[in-house]
């Protein structure tokens, strides 16, 4: 079976580093011809940054790639599909505008004196198509099929222009269930055909569903490679999310610290198809953590309290008074203030100034009529660079210059600048090196000691379990569980998390 | 019935109904006479519009058209007046300069990432600007082919004359149409209008196909410019002003997206022809000014433009699927 398979692609001991970030540190990842072999990690745990370098898009800094047991340095996609590494997208790389023979033959259609043979490509596309079980029209247009026949069929590209290796990414994020047991079948025929394919998910069911074996990376580096039958979902989570939970040191203070007064609640928020209705109420001086897998909702709530995403069921009371936020100008009137996920899509301004970054949110409140002068400016961006130290040379370079860590602490300034009474901060410690993780979270604990009520989202327990007074579980969209005091531990929460997994996991 | 032919038949249609509606009041407006001259006399512009049918499908646009024309004109003029080169060695020459033109703007659009919009009204300004510097005034064109080639046409049975230069734009069309739809060169233009990322990582050439895109709307609107100085048998710096807009307007009445992507090139023949044809019923009614073609033509655009929101803005309907098990 698969344990004696050769491996087609091996990776050895690949180094990436982007700037002073080390986003792969000696990673080793092989697959054998015939398995599918999941690749797990949350964001920023470097699956997509490997992804890239087998697939030719980064070049490794360290490391070396085999294919068949030989070297081998590519330069592109491209040049790795020609060699036989094909990938498939989450979001579908073809052509919408075109028929779904030109989009598998593309650059390949069979001509005779530079006309393309037409009938050639059609009967040739049914073909392809029929055995992977797929009846349509080949000559309309790709775009009017539904996602997961796009996939297929870019699977079928895929796979007919390489044929040692497929690279799934995400594949199953926007199909429904049906879709995605369709796709698994496909998946099933390629393993069949002796294919050794990469298979990205977040979704741990599935994972269970189709796995031969799981790799798992976490911050750049391999956690660890298992047969899948060897592990429980609980054990891959914890590799997912913990760092060792034998060593998890006991945090003190933060779950007996005095609460003030109620601050901000929500009752029964929700948006169909994103959250399931949830009920949360804050108080002065609390931090309450948010633990959940990728998907699993966490971020989505995060962008219901701030109206980001409006919500369509549910009320908010700041303060007693009940307020309505449909988007986040409403928010921030109401006192709250966000850091997103990825600061640099959402967060930061890279090329505006470190001043310019922290005012922009008080300018955005204060109106169009009240324009802070250079010398309140410089006030206020002193002031708070100071109370979260922020290091930079000086305040008019642009952020983009600072480590990931400070350009953190300029947005939460930037938040503080406008004297919030709600934080919302989701990932914090992405993407930041590991010293800087604990100035955050003192600086959450600080944030706390001066009465403000925290929501924080974080995939590592350690630093949840560090600052949290309750922390509640997402999962599957929706709020699965509460925890408080001497349940705030790393193990309870990864039996929270994993707890359904582990079911359907078995069944399917 | 496949969305991207709606409006292709649309503007069918309405040029059957607006050509019948103008038999109906000037019954001699039905005639190979009449259809003959609609073809000579924008032959040119359909030359241009074939090129620009190309721009436009790959998701760009080609401002230079006009001043390329114009140029050309000039360019011919001098080379066979004043240097005394044959016309056959001229339009050679004439088409090398322009092609050269079309694959140094293609190469800044690609290269430079630079919006083509720009680098072409650049390439405006200085193709109209080099016109007018090698000759501020018009040249007129003294020659035996010239003069042999507007005495040959085909007569057509009614009196209608198929002069050359139209059998020349027929010819570039029935070329433009197996080039676009019949060759990988075709597939690739319109895969970088569908969209350029996904093209490039299904192994489109992007950076060659550009170039050659540009080269391509240039060169033919050399080739435009050489059957204009047939038509007028002059050169003249100032010639086929605003020309490219009216070959954008017929590219977009003719059914191509302006975003890219989709289109016909034959649909851009039809909307040449009702171009021609808003044209050849106000010389009928002799009262109207010649600015009611840029009104009926303006007005036709903004119903196009409205058309294909409505068409591709709607939700695409899933097809259905039927899958072995």
């Amino acid at each position: 079976m698969a344990d004696t398979a050769r491996p087609v692609v091996q990776a050895r001991g690949i180094v990436k580093v982007f700037g002073q970030h080390r986003a792969l540190d000696s990673v080793d990842f092989e697959v054998r011809a015939g398995e599918v072999h999941a690749l797990l990690g949350e964001n920023g745990a470097g699956k997509s940054t490997l992804i890239k370098i087998l697939t030719g898009a980064y070049q490794p800094d360290g490391g070396e790639v085999l294919l068949d047991g030989a070297p081998v340095q590519f330069t592109d996609p491209l040049h790795a599909q020609s060699h036989g590494i094909g990938t498939v997208y989450q979001e579908v790389n073809l052509l919408p505008n075109r028929s779904v023979a030109e989009n598998l033959f593309l650059g390949h259609q069979p001509t005779r004196f530079g006309i393309v043979q037409r009938k050639q490509i059609y009967a040739q596309a049914r073909e392809l198509l029929a055995t992977y079980g797929l009846e349509i029209d080949v000559k309309a247009e790709l775009g009017s099929y539904s996602v997961a026949v796009q996939q297929i069929v870019a699977i079928a590209r895929a796979v007919m222009l390489s044929g040692k290796v497929l690279v799934l990414d995400e594949p199953t994020a926007s199909l429904d269930h049906n879709e995605v047991k369709k796709m698994f079948e496909v998946v099933e025929r390629l393993k069949a055909r002796g294919l050794g394919i990469i298979f990205i998910t977040h979704f741990l069911d599935q994972v269970f569903a189709i796995s031969d074996r799981i790799t798992i990376l976490r911050n750049g580096q391999l956690v660890g490679t298992k047969d899948l039958n060897q592990v429980s979902a609980t054990d891959v989570v914890r590799m997912m999310l913990g760092k060792d939970l034998a060593f998890h040191q006991q945090v003190v203070g933060a779950a007996e610290s005095v609460q003030g007064p109620k601050q901000v609640e929500f009752k029964s928020m929700g948006r169909a198809g994103r959250v399931a209705p949830f009920s949360l109420s804050l108080h002065e001086g609390e931090v309450v953590g948010v633990a959940g897998l990728l998907g699993s909702g966490r971020t989505e709530m995060a962008r219901l309290m701030f109206g980001v995403d409006p919500a369509d069921s549910g009320e908010v009371t700041v303060g007693g008074k009940s307020v309505s936020i449909r988007n986040p100008a409403q928010a921030v009137a109401a006192g709250f203030g966000f850091c997103p996920e990825d600061r640099k899509l959402d967060g930061i301004f890279a090329d505006l100034s470190v001043r310019e970054n922290i005012i922009i949110a008080l300018q955005a409140k204060l109106g169009w009529f009240r324009a802070l002068n250079h010398d309140e400016q410089i006030e206020v961006a002193g002031r708070y660079a100071e109370a979260l130290d922020i290091r930079a040379a000086n305040h008019d370079m642009p952020v983009k210059l600072l480590s990931g860590g400070n350009q953190q602490k300029v947005i939460l300034a930037r938040w503080l600048a406008i004297d919030p009474s709600f934080l919302i901060l989701d990932e914090p410690t992405r993407g930041i090196d590991v010293g800087a993780h604990a100035e955050i979270v003192r600086t959450i604990n600080r944030l706390r000691e001066e009465g403000l009520a925290l929501l924080v989202i974080s995939s590592e327990l350690d630093e949840v379990v560090a600052y949290s007074n309750r922390v509640v579980v997402m999962r599957d969209r929706a709020m699965v569980a509460e925890l408080h005091g001497a349940d705030i531990a790393p193990s309870v929460i990864v039996a929270a998390i994993a707890e359904n997994t582990a079911a359907t996991g078995g069944t399917a | 019935m496949n969305r991207a032919l709606r409006p292709l038949v649309a503007t069918t249609a309405i040029f059957i109904l607006a050509y019948m509606a103008a038999i109906l009041q000037f019954p001699n407006m039905l005639s190979t006479r009449v259809i003959g001259n609609l073809l000579t006399d924008n032959a040119f512009l359909g030359i241009a519009a074939v090129g620009m049918t190309f721009v436009i499908i790959s998701g760009g646009i080609d401002l230079s058209v006009g001043a390329v024309i114009g140029f050309t004109t000039v360019l011919n003029a001098i080379l066979i007046m004043w240097v005394g080169l044959h016309p056959f060695a001229a339009f050679a020459i004439s088409l090398i300069i322009a092609a050269a033109f079309g694959a140094v703007m293609g190469a800044a659009i690609h290269y430079l990432k630079v919006p083509a919009f720009i680098v072409t009204l650049a390439g405006m300004f200085l193709a109209r600007g080099g016109a007018s510097v090698l000759s501020p005034d018009s040249i007129g064109i003294k020659h035996d082919l010239y003069t042999s080639i507007s005495k040959s046409y085909i007569l057509l049975p009614g009196g209608g004359r198929l002069t050359i230069i139209a059998m020349i734009m027929l010819a570039v069309f029935a070329a433009g149409i197996i080039l676009a739809h019949r060759t990988r060169f075709g597939s690739y233009v319109y895969a970088l209008g569908g969209n350029e990322t996904s093209a490039a990582l299904m192994g489109v050439p992007v950076a060659r196909t550009t170039i050659l895109i540009y080269t391509l709307s240039s060169t033919l609107a050399g080739l435009a410019g050489i059957v204009f100085s047939l038509y007028t048998s002059a050169g003249y710096s100032l010639s086929a002003l605003g020309v490219e807009l009216d070959a954008i307007a017929a590219v977009v009445i003719g059914g191509t997206l302006l975003t890219g992507g989709y289109g016909f090139v034959a649909g851009t023949f039809i909307g040449v022809m009702l171009q021609g044809l808003v044209q050849t019923y106000i010389v009928f009614d002799g009262t109207l000014s010649s600015w009611w073609t840029k009104i009926v033509i303006g007005a036709l655009l903004f119903m196009f433009i409205l058309l294909q929101r409505l068409v591709f803005s709607a939700s695409t309907p899933t097809r259905n699927v039927f899958w072995k098990t």
